[in-house]
Parts: C-alpha cells; structure tokens; sequence
C-alpha cells in the first residue's frame, strides 16, 4: 500500500493535513471482519457454493434433452438406493443415469433424485430471494413514510379516496371495467385538485370540507395497525389458503410469502428511522432543501439497512423452509417439476424402505437454511457499527 | 503517594499496535491536587484505568513501568488483591454522571453498595453513612434523596452522588476524569469547589483528568502535560501558566480563546494530533512545532530541569534559554 | 392520538437582530432554549407565536415553495462532529446535496464547486472521495462548514461548533470562522455555553436563561459592564486560566432548572440572589439601560 507522507505540514500551501491514506475503505473492513467470524465465513462458503449448484442445476436440467433428466420415469429402476448401479438389463440406453450411477437413487417413480435435486435448487433459491425481495421492498417504502412522516396526520379525505381507489382498482381487476375505471378517475381527480388547493392556499370554509380535512390517526398509527394486523394472522395458513385458491404456480407462491413477511422489515426500518431522524446530518439535508423523499430514500435509509440485511439473509432461510412445506403439503409448485419439498413428500410413504427419500432433501435443506441462519447472525455482528473503530 | 514510573501500555489490533502510553511518568503526593492536562487521545484516561487495573486486557497490554501506591507496585497484584485497592485506597469519578449511575437502582442501594464493598456494617449504620456522604457533598436533604433514583435528579447532583459513592470507605487518593466536563458552566464552578473542600477536610490526594486548562489553572498544585503518551512538560502551576517551557504547552496557552485576544487572530497549532499506532519518529510533537530543528525528527528528547520541579522534554527552548 | 401534558415554553418571546457581516453570540446553559432559536430561524420548526423576519419580510406564513429560496440563505452548523455527516456518503457526495438543490445540473461542474469548498476550508480536494469516519473531528467540522457553505448563504447558525473539539483544534476551527467571515461577507449566530469563545468571536453577546433574553450588549459592554445577575454568575463561574486569578470560585447555588412549567414571573428566581418578591409575581421585559444594552432585571433597572 503507497504509504504517503502522514506527518508532512503543507506549510507552503497552508492546507491542513489532508485525510489519511485510507486505512481501508468500508468493504475491506467487511471483509476482514467477515474472515474472523468463522461460522459466517462458513455460511458465505455454503451459500455461494448452494448459488452455483442451484444455478448449474437450472441449466443441466431444462430444456428437451437436459443432460440430468429429472422426469425421466422407469418404474422397472423404483426406490434404487443410492450409489447404485443401474440395471441395464432393464432399461434402455436413454434411460440411463447420466454419470452412470444412481448418485442419490431414485423414487417410487424411479426418477433420479439426484436430477431431482438439481432442478429444485434452483426452485428453493428463486422463491427465497423473490420472495424476500418483494418482502424487503414492501418492508422499505412502509417502514420509510412510517418512520419519516409518521406524525403527519391521516385526513378524512385520505381514507375515502383510498378507498375509493381500492375499490375501484378490484373492479377493475375483477372485470368490471366501466365502474372500476369510473371509481379511479374519482379518485385521481380529487387528488390532483387538492393539490391545486393547497398550492394556491386557500382556505377552508365550508362545514363539508372541514369535515373532509379532519385529522384522524397519524400514518404512524395506520402502518403500524397495518403491521399488527398481518401479525396476527397464521401466517402458513393465509399462505395455505391463498396458494389452495389460486391457480398453482412458482410465481404465486413467491409473491404470497412476500406479501405476508414484510412485517418484520417495515419495524425495523422505522426503529433505524426514528433514531436516524434526531441525527444532524438529517437536519443539515432539511436546511439544504433537499426534499423529503430524497432524504428518505438517498440519505437515510442506506443508514438503516443494516437490520434489514440480517433480517433478510434469515428470512431466505425462512421462505425456503415455507417453501418446502407447501410442497410436502402438495400445496406447492405442480409436478412434475421437482422441488425439495416435493421430494420429500414423495418419500413419506417409503420412509422405511427407502429412507434417503427423506434424509437427502431433509439433509440439504437443513444445510442450506443453516448456512443462512449462520450467515445473517455473522452479518449482524459485522454490521453492528458499535463495533467499529471510531476516531 | 502515589507514584506512576514509565508506564507503557499498548493497545493491539489487528493491523497495529496503538501505543497508548509510551512511558509516562507522574506522582501525587498526599495532600496535593495534581493535574493530569491534554487533549483526547493523549493517554490520560488510559493511564488512570492502568492504576486502577482496569484497563480491558485484551487488546490492551502493559508493556512496562510500576504504579506504586506507597512503595507497592499495584501491576504486580492479582485481581483479588487489586479489588482491595479499588475503592478502599485509591477510587474514581468518571466522566458521564448521565451514565455513571445504574438506573434501575435507589441512590441509597449505590451508595450502600459502595460501602459494603469493603467494609461489613449493620443497614442502619449504612445508612447514617449514606446521609452523612451525601451531606458532605453537599446535596440539601439527603434523606429523601435516598429513595430517588438517578434520573430524578440533575446532572450536578449525580456527579456529587458518584463522589459520595467514591468518598464512602475514605480513600488515600481519588482520580477524577475530566468529572465536570458533561456539567453546565455554574454547575462545574459547584463541582469544582465542592472538590477543593473536599480536599481540605478529609487530606485527600487528587488526580485531576481535564483538557480545561481553565479549571487546572483554579485547582492544579502541580501540573503534567501530556501529549501522545508521554509527559512533555511538568512544575507547579505558575510555572506552567507563567513560565511554560515547551512548545506544546505554549501552543495550548496561546489558543485559548478570550475577550481580551479578540480581533486579533488566535494563535492555533497547525496540524492533527498523531495517531497512536503510527507516531513520528523522536520528539512526537515536532511535525506541528515551529521550534522543531533537525535532531528533532531524530532523537527522543529528555527531560530538561528547570529547578523547584519544573521539568519539560524540550532540548531547543532548554538551549534558548 | 396525543395527549397534551404540560408545555415547554423553549424560546419564550425572544427578541434578537443579527447584522449583516456580524456575529451575534447567543449564551446559555443546557435548557434555556439557544439551540431552539437556531432551529426556528431555520424554519425548522414552527414557532408557536411570533415571527422569524427576514431582510425585513416575515417568514412565518410562507409556503414550503416560498422558502426554498430563502433556505439557501440561512445555513447551520453542528455541534456533533459525528453525527453531522452521513455516514454512507462520501464527504463530496454530502456537500453535492447542497449543490443539488440550488440546480447545478452537471456532474463536472459540481464537482468542481466542491474541490473549491473544501480547499476553502483548508482540506485537500482529494477528501471528497473519502468518508466521514475516516476523518478526524476537526476535520469533519471543517467538512461541515464546506457544506454550509455550498448554497451560497448570508448566515450560518453555529450551533456549539467548537464544543466538542479538542483545544488546539478549537482554535483551528475558530480562525477558520473568522476568516471566512471576513472573506464572505457572512453573518453568524454563534451558539455556545463557552464565554470565552463567544467573548473572542461575536461583535454583540445575547445571554438566554429559560427561554428568555437576559441581558444584550455589545461585546466590550458585555464584559466591560455585565449588569444582570445571571450574567454575573456565569462569568464568575468561568475557571479563569489568566495567572494569579486563582482564587475560590464563587457559586450559583441550585440547579439547571428543567424547562417543563417554568414559573411566572422572572425565569431566573430560582438562583437569582437578588430576588425578592416582585420577581416572583410580574412579567419584566427587556429594557435598555442605554443605548444598544438591554438587560431584563428590575433590580439593574432601577425601576
């Protein structure tokens, strides 16, 4: 590292002693403080090496002629124990296992559960990240106004238009379009000619739109109602029930488990907002004149990502797991595309005949949410900012 | 009393070793108040929590020198040995009377437990104690206050209440850090006086942690000046505001700020104290001061004695003279 | 739903003129309400009566629309070297936010504009690039003012700039100040709870207790005559560090009082060793015991 001269007084110039030479930059204490905490290291290691499996399963096993066929049936090859050797006798030569052996058998379908497994890597990764992705956006834009405005009151006029632009929105996915349209136009209009009210600064006289100005609860209060409110529905069972009414999909199922785990990001992001708030660096953008949202979004929440990096990284293991369940319920992806779960679920029936049906789903979805699990609970110590170094 | 003889302690981290206290010398003699001046990072509070033993073990180390506290070396002693010390001989007020004090306990509870630490007495003996402390410190009806807990009373009377907790088995010596710093103006002037009473009843030694050179000046019998761990300049306290003899002190008196310097420029010392894990080589001052000649980029100056005491580690002005 | 419990009369019927290219130094303790005005002539928050005139116009019924321009007059700076910067933000991009909003569009040019700044607060332009926590707190005050600085104003709020910094770096900070101010032309509402500092810094000196302007005066008036008690006090109270003034420090008895309920009457009953009776029952204004020295005290006035 170019070591430049720290204890050079710049008498000519009269500049004061400029910054240290980095000691290092924020990523390269990430890292150091990463290579310490040995279990977290060991959750990174886990989880790249899950990425590339699930990511080489994808495409080893897609398209007509995937190079491990996860569908292949051969019932004459069912309940195969692992590490064994095909009969060839039995089938034909398109039949056989790619490398040669059963690497992790096959189910009562005779399908190789080692293709199986590969296909739904990929299947167990996509609904983790997607789901908590959606989970995490949610949790950021209600945790944001919530923490920022809360104390911003809620009018009258508020809450009919949202209704009415609810309403109307159904409508309109429901089918019914001329009401549905009809309802949002409402809406949008009352919208824009409060705008055009306030900035012209009039004021209200009529007892009608003092009614309608009526201040009710603060935002604070609806988003946070909002939040106990989703807290105290069963969370499996909502999910359950919406995936048993919709049509089945890998899609569905992803946006459901991220429309019902966004509680725990929105508290946490506007626990950081509170405090972050009272901080000077938020009143000196406010005397700049920078306007609110770009205070939320661009100086204050990069602040308060922390809790919610940690409460994501475990919430992966989380969807993962919901994931896994739905499908050991049947309630998950359709066959005969294979995930964990489903695996799994196929292997119940066989526990004692053929036990690795259970143990090596079982096995890897324990591994994987384990090195997730560990990988978060590292990311929180390292993040945990008393225990940087501080001038 | 008590006397610390090149104490080094070096904190180690990761990448580099932080040498906190590079061989710092100082005593307190009984009866006397001593002050202990420099600005953050200098060491101070570390050579404090080094008497005290308290300085957290990893990453800190002691590299070398003796605390003596009447001829016995205090960095010899276990940590048994070392609770016997702590609060009964030598005890500390620390700097934040806001968090000083636990919050879930009475004032009572706190100061009793300070007593029992030490010594074993009945709870209506403690008691009497507790009031009679918090007399002595001059806080107006003590006996109320004792049920209070912290946050029901002011920042002032906190910081009187830690003394008590500090004074209650009567030690040979106190170390105050920099204890009137968190204090409004009028509060501190309270403080401080309380401080010089205290002295004088009960034959107490102090040692006065501050960068106010304000209240050093109001306080101080004899003076040490440190910077980047080391003691750059000592004597009595009109040798060091009158006669000061190093570029450092003479720096810190010319940059205060007063109405009587006002429109002309206020004297400031270029540059940024250095960092502990990367010192300059020889004298640890000289890339800020304007006396500094070539030997001193070299060589680690001595101590240089100017008589009655006052001593300071700079060869050019000893030569000037 | 809130529920209102008692109020907090921070500033209570403050009156105050800053001039142009001067510096007035607001004194007080903790609680008397300085930081407050800071942050209501920044229109940060609302008064509750009263105005916030500015070059003569009122501030108080203006739309968030009509401030924007007259927020780039009035900048602050901190106290908290900490906390005063974003931390997940280098030190150019901070200053960049200021640039921003006054509508310098292109990238090159801002940066420019903040290579600029922070070579006029003595740091190497090479800082942009870092961040906050690998600078010292000096130095991230120095970035601070760079900040303030970029809009451009007429007047900087310091509230307690030098409070938390070492001495030496105090005086750093302190020269940096004045020069710029004699550079610029910029007006400064000085903040602190040092005497010494506002002594050396501000043209005229305003002492707050309790919400309320005590006393008023130019500086050399200020020291040369000080006439309320509180301002007695407090001046008293500063641990002189001028030779053979060591003495026992005289004190204020009594607390900093909390700001909640405070009573009728004059605020500094509490402590004033002049009080009597009257202090307690009628309200007293600031009056002018002569030309530009106003003091709040029936005892000084004389009635």
């Amino acid at each position: 590292m170019k070591k430049t001269d720290t204890h050079t007084l710049h008498k000519e110039t009269g500049l004061e002693e400029g910054p240290l030479p980095p000691k290092e930059s924020r990523t390269q204490e990430f890292w150091r403080l990463l290579r310490k905490n040995r279990l977290a290291l060991a959750g990174l290691i886990i989880f790249v090496f899950f990425f590339s499996i699930a990511l080489a399963g994808l495409v080893l096993t897609s398209g007509n002629k995937p190079v491990f066929d996860p569908a292949m049936v051969r019932l004459q090859e069912k309940l195969r124990p692992p590490l064994s050797h095909p009969h060839l006798e039995a089938i034909s030569s398109e039949e056989t296992p790619t490398l040669g052996i059963y690497l992790c058998g096959t189910d009562d379908l005779g399908r190789d559960v080692f293709s199986r497994m590969l296909q739904g890597a990929w299947v167990s990764l996509t609904v983790g990240f997607v789901a908590v992705g959606i989970a995490v956006l949610i949790g950021i834009v209600l945790g944001g106004i919530s923490g920022y405005f809360g104390r911003n009151p809620v009018r009258v006029d508020h809450i009919l238009v949202a209704c009415i632009v609810f309403v109307g929105a159904g409508l309109l996915i429901g089918g019914v379009f001329l009401a549905g349209v009809g309802l949002l136009c409402i809406g949008c209009a009352y919208v824009l000619f409060q705008r055009w009210w306030k900035k012209v600064g009039g004021q209200s006289a009529t007892p009608l739109i003092r009614l309608f100005s009526a201040e009710t609860f603060s935002v604070d209060t609806l988003i946070m109602r909002l939040v106990d409110i989703m807290l105290c529905f069963p969370v499996f069972f909502l999910i359950l029930t919406v995936v048993a009414l919709l049509p089945a999909s890998m899609y569905n199922i992803m946006i459901v488990i991220g429309l019902t785990s966004w509680m725990g990001t929105t508290r946490f992001v506007r626990a950081e907002l509170l405090s972050l708030r009272e901080q000077d660096f938020v009143t000196a953008a406010k005397a700049l004149g920078v306007s609110d949202w770009r205070i939320i979004f661009r100086h204050m929440i990069p602040n308060a990502m922390a809790p919610v990096l940690v409460s994501a990284t475990i919430g992966i293991a989380s969807a993962i797991l919901i994931e896994a369940g739905l499908s050991f319920l049947g309630f998950g992806v359709p066959p005969p595309h294979a995930t964990w779960g489903n695996v799994l679920s196929d292997g119940k029936r066989f526990i004692f005949d053929a036990p690795w049906l259970t143990f090596i789903p079982g096995f890897a979805i324990l591994i994987v949410v384990l090195a997730f699990n560990l990988f978060g609970e590292g990311l929180r110590d390292i993040l945990n900012p008393k225990l940087r170094e501080r001038y | 009393m008590l006397s610390v003889q090149d104490l080094k302690i070096y904190f180690i981290g990761d990448r580099s070793v932080a040498r906190a206290l590079d061989g710092a010398s100082y005593e307190v003699r009984t009866g006397e108040t001593v002050c202990l001046v420099g600005e953050s990072g200098c060491g101070k509070t570390v050579s404090a929590l080094a008497i005290l033993g308290i300085v957290p073990q990893p990453p800190g180390k002691v590299m070398g020198g003796k605390v003596l506290l009447d001829g016995q070396n205090l960095l010899d002693l276990d940590e048994e040995e070392m609770q016997q010390v702590r609060g009964k001989r030598i005890a500390m007020v620390f700097q934040e009377p806001m968090t000083s004090l636990n919050p879930v306990f009475t004032i009572e509870d706190q100061i009793s437990e300070a007593i029992m630490v030490h010594e074993k007495a009945g709870a209506n003996e403690i008691r009497k104690r507790c009031i009679q402390l918090l007399r002595d410190v001059g806080i107006p009806s003590p006996e109320e206050r004792l049920k209070d807990y912290p946050h029901q009373l002011s920042g002032g009377q906190r910081q009187r209440v830690m003394i008590a907790m500090a004074l209650a088995c009567n030690p040979d010596v106190m170390i105050a850090d920099e204890p009137t710093t968190a204090l409004d103006v009028t509060v501190q002037a309270q403080i401080l006086r309380l401080f010089q009473e205290l002295q004088q009843t009960k034959r107490m030694s102090l040692l006065y942690i501050t960068h106010d050179l304000g209240v050093v000046a109001n306080i101080a019998d004899r003076i040490y000046v440190m910077y980047a761990g080391i003691i750059v300049e000592q004597g009595d306290t009109s040798h060091i505001f009158q006669d000061s003899r190093h570029p450092y002190t003479q720096g810190l008196l010319a940059s205060l700020p007063s109405r009587t310097k006002r429109g002309g420029a206020l004297h400031s010392i270029p540059g940024l104290v250095p960092d502990p894990s990367d010192k300059p080589l020889g004298c640890p001052f000289h890339p800020r001061c304007s006396f500094a000649v070539k030997s001193c980029k070299i060589k680690f100056p001595e101590m240089y004695d100017y008589g009655e005491g006052h001593v300071s580690r700079c060869p050019v002005l000893y030569n000037k003279k | 739903m809130q529920s209102v419990i008692g109020w907090i009369k921070a500033v209570d019927g403050v009156d105050l003129t800053i001039h142009q290219g001067k510096t007035l130094g607001l004194v007080g303790e903790s609680g008397c309400g300085k930081s407050t005005i800071g942050r209501l002539i920044l229109k940060l928050l609302e008064p509750d009566e009263g105005r916030v005139m500015y070059h003569g116009q009122d501030m108080s019924g203006l739309s968030d629309e009509a401030m924007k321009p007259l927020r780039k007059e009035m900048q602050i700076i901190f106290q908290d070297p900490y906390g005063s910067l974003n931390p997940r933000m280098t030190v150019g991009q901070s200053i960049e936010e200021g640039l921003r909003t006054v509508g310098m569009k292109g990238h090159g040019e801002r940066k420019k504009k903040v290579a600029h700044l922070l070579e006029m607060v003595r740091l190497r332009p090479e800082a942009a690039a870092f961040y906050p926590h690998q600078f010292s707190g000096g130095q991230r005050q120095r970035i601070g003012i760079a900040r303030a600085l970029g809009v451009d104003p007429s007047l900087i709020i310091c509230d307690e700039p030098v409070s938390a910094l070492d001495v030496s770096i105090q005086s750093q900070i302190i020269n940096l100040l004045k020069e710029l101010q004699n550079q610029l032309g910029l007006s400064y509402l000085f903040i602190s709870h040092d005497l010494n500092v506002v002594g050396y810094l501000s043209d005229t000196i305003a002492v707050m207790y309790l919400g309320h302007i005590m006393e008023y005066a130019p500086a050399e008036v200020f020291y040369d005559n000080p006439l309320h008690p509180y301002t007695l006090a407090l001046l008293s109270a500063i641990p002189s560090s001028e030779p053979g003034d060591r003495h026992t420090l005289p004190s204020l008895a009594g607390d900093v009082p909390s700001p909640f309920n405070p009573p009728p009457g004059c605020k500094f009953q509490g402590r004033c060793p002049l009080v009597e009776d009257r202090c307690r029952k009628e309200e007293i204004s600031l009056y002018p015991v002569r030309a530009e020295h106003l003091v709040r005290c029936w005892k000084v006035i004389g009635d």
